[in-house]
């Protein structure tokens, strides 16, 4: 059972690394929004300090967004997903492997480049702290509900469109609450904007494999 | 419940029931303007107070219709009910004018009170994220060609973001809080706007059925006439 799942788990973390490695995409992706953004605002340090988690943040969900295509949906096309859905595994777990392997393969390595770009914002270092452990913390829930997202287009041509205008409104929380905490850590004083994001992110990642499979499951019966 | 699952009788209790909401709605939105055009100006507000009466039912109704969506769609995800996906489709498109009605009041009433049209205020925005709510599933709704696939895509949507409106509403509200609290149920609104706004409310609501209830109809019929066409 459990042997199914690190199978499946580690499968889908090679086809990450490996299928034009799309896991690197994303972290360009980030790079460049973060990028963009000081060409467009100025580069006023002290405006940059202050939009800092916001922009970086956003740039984060979206660089997480870019990559949902490949939770389910190559399997999907392919036809593998059927293959997997008739294992042993039940698809709850099918879809928290597919869960974690997305979030190992964006939402973690676009935390550890977080301070990277927190340097170019000029971000101060208690900052960047928060900033890394809010995005730790935080990403989970971004590919949560991005499970539930790409499960729910699965059987969209163009689905790709759509998905955006579906997740992002239910993403609010993570992004107010995220950038939140990092302007609590800046300000000196504990808004408890942290434990309001772990307490999202729990709640999403423990939901969203069972409405994920709910979603898969519809898909594939047609 | 499930005998009105029974599409020729909906049809039956519907058509007697969308001539009575209708006639409420057109009387009680009549009574209720020529009240609110006759109400003395706000202290603070002003004439801008009358903004108000088109405002806040439009809120209401707006959440109302979400809610609609949602419970049709708990019914139709448990029971396989096939009228809650059609009320659940039909409930949307009128719930994302409502809610686009209240965000552009607002913005009227905004730019005199606040000084401008859109400040960010924790209100304004969680309604502007209901109406993002409202157009991904109506386009969620559209995108999927299959008809029960859609309905059950939809119907998981829209649980989902009833279990998350609360959520989204809480965190903006953390976020910044500018628009007034709440003050029909606690009583600090003055009788005489009182009684133009509820009535107003009484007015929008039954417009709300009566609508949803005419859209539901010509869904049932479009239905009838398509399944005609193709023949036995």
């Amino acid at each position: 059972m459990s042997g199914a799942f690190f199978t499946l788990l580690l499968r889908d973390l090679r086809l990450a690394a490996r299928s034009g490695g799309s896991a690197a995409l994303a972290l360009a992706f980030f790079a460049l929004v973060a990028t963009l953004v000081p060409l467009g605002v100025g580069a006023d340090l002290k405006l940059l300090a202050r939009v800092a988690a916001g922009v970086l943040w956003v740039a984060a969900v979206l660089a997480a967004l870019l990559s949902l295509d490949r939770l389910f949906q190559g399997d999907f096309d392919d036809g593998s997903l059927e293959v997997i859905a008739l294992s042993p595994l039940s698809l709850e777990s099918v879809a928290a492997a597919k869960l974690l392997a997305h979030w190992l393969s964006t939402g973690l390595p676009l935390t550890l480049l977080s301070p990277v770009l927190a340097l170019l914002f000029n971000l101060s270092p208690v900052g960047t702290w928060a900033l890394f452990l809010s995005l730790l913390v935080g990403t989970p829930a971004v590919s949560a509900v991005g499970a539930v997202g790409a499960s729910l287009t699965l059987s969209l041509k163009r689905g790709g469109l759509i998905l955006p205008l579906i997740i992002l409104p239910l993403l609010a929380p993570v992004v107010i609450f995220g950038a939140g905490a990092v302007q609590g850590a800046l300000d000196g004083l504990s808004n408890g904007a942290f434990g309001f994001l772990a307490a999202f992110s729990l709640a999403a990642v423990l939901l969203s494999p069972f409405v994920a499979a709910a979603c898969v499951r519809l898909n594939l019966a047609g | 419940m499930f005998r009105y699952a029974n599409p020729a009788v909906f049809m039956r209790l519907s058509s007697v029931l969308l001539p009575i909401f209708a006639v409420i709605a057109i009387v009680a939105l009549a009574v209720g303007l020529v009240m609110g055009l006759r109400v003395p100006p706000d202290y603070q507000q002003g004439m801008t107070v009358l903004i108000m009466f088109v405002h806040v039912p439009a809120a209401i109704v707006a959440e109302i219709a979400y809610g609609a969506i949602a419970a049709a769609s708990l019914v139709s995800l448990v029971w396989r009910h096939p009228l809650a996906d059609t009320a659940a489709r039909a409930a949307a498109p009128l719930g994302a004018v409502f809610t686009g009605l209240g965000l552009v009041t607002g913005m009227l009433w905004g730019r005199p009170m606040w000084g401008a049209y859109w400040v960010w205020d924790a209100r304004l925005t969680s309604f502007l994220l209901l109406e993002f709510l409202f157009l991904g599933y109506i386009a969620l709704w559209n995108a999927i060609e299959d008809e029960t696939r859609a309905a059950r895509a939809c119907a998981i949507l829209a649980l989902v973001g009833a279990v998350n409106l609360p959520i989204i509403k809480f965190s903006v509200d953390w976020w910044n809080t500018l628009h007034q609290g709440e003050s029909i149920l606690s009583g600090k609104l003055a009788p005489v706007y009182l009684w133009p706004l509820l009535i107003m409310a009484a007015g929008y609501m039954a417009l709300f059925a009566a609508l949803w209830l005419l859209r539901i109809q010509t869904e049932i019929l479009n239905r009838r006439a398509r399944n005609l066409m193709q023949g036995p």
